[in-house]
């Protein structure tokens, strides 16, 4: 998410190739370093219910997470 | 006297030739920097960009949150969210509390949860009981471009409810460390809060019916 545009697409690939994974792996250092927060939208198991799982590095990434979405970290306003 | 001109003149033009370079790229960098500019200002110009980006944001927003939640955004303009802390909650109920009060034959989902929260766009968070309708506080939090902070563009309303969504769901303790915590009232009028209760009342009990369960207030 980019304040003044909404969503754009960061990158793209299969994490199961090793080129892509390595470009997706990139893609995610950088939007960290540049200060946003990752969160990957999961489905709880027991009631079914979507939520929202932080993650602070790739390995965090749940297997078969279709996206991962950025957006600007929480500041008080 | 001939050879010594020629000489003269090939130097002249191996020495010019760096300089018009040098010319050339700065007019390339200038045309460059001036369509950017264009591009930029159309950009702003543009009356239906930040259209297209809500309804990109909406669209997202739709995929990520459950399908009541999103069609109370849809309807109402705001997204109901149970509190999750243990006994950070404001009454200090632990979960198994919480399962214990929760009426017989009701799943934990389906119980009043003892505190909830209220996602505006671009608007503090407000924690109220959903028992008896009372207003806890406003937790004010944004999600600031760090990156471009000289622009000041701020998320889409829907990428802005998802934002606090996300981090409520996720991390709901983070995000209330992160906040400025106010007594209500502060930003939204309570009268408006207690209004949109009233209205997230009306609508639960069209959408379930007259016997649901009732999680918004009293």
């Amino acid at each position: 998410m980019k304040p003044g545009h909404g969503e754009v697409l960061l990158a793209e690939g299969d994490p199961r190739l090793r080129d892509d994974e390595e470009m997706l792996v990139a893609e995610f250092r950088r939007q960290l370093d540049e200060g946003m927060w990752a969160a990957v939208p999961t489905t709880s198991p027991g009631n079914g219910r979507r939520e929202a799982l932080m993650v602070k590095t790739y390995r965090d990434i749940p297997e078969g997470a279709e996206r991962v979405i950025f957006f600007p970290r929480a500041a008080g306003g | 006297m001939l050879l010594a001109l020629l000489v003269l003149g090939l130097l002249a033009a191996v020495l010019t030739v760096p300089i018009v370079m040098r010319g050339a790229s700065a007019v390339r960098v200038r045309r460059s920097a001036r369509s950017r500019r264009r591009a930029e200002r159309r950009e702003l110009r543009d009356p239906g960009r930040e259209r297209r980006a809500e309804q990109r944001a909406r669209e997202l927003l739709r995929s990520c949150v459950n399908d009541e939640e999103w069609s109370m955004y849809r309807d109402l303009g705001f997204i109901r969210v149970r509190g999750g802390l243990g006994t950070g909650g404001p009454d200090g109920m632990t979960p198994q509390r919480r399962r214990r009060r929760a009426r017989p034959g009701t799943s934990e989902d389906d119980a009043v949860p003892n505190y909830a929260y209220l996602i505006y766009p671009h608007k503090p968070i407000v924690a109220y009981v959903p028992r008896t309708g009372r207003l806890l506080s406003e937790y004010c939090v944004e999600f600031p471009d760090l990156a471009d902070a000289i622009a000041a563009s701020r998320l889409p309303d829907s990428d802005d409810v998802l934002a606090k969504w996300m981090a409520l769901t996720a991390d709901e303790r983070r995000l209330i460390s992160d906040a400025n915590m106010h007594l209500p009232g502060r930003q939204i009028d309570p009268d408006r809060v207690r209004r949109d209760l009233w209205r997230l009342r009306e609508w639960d009990r069209l959408r379930r019916g007259p016997d649901a369960v009732r999680s918004s207030g009293p």
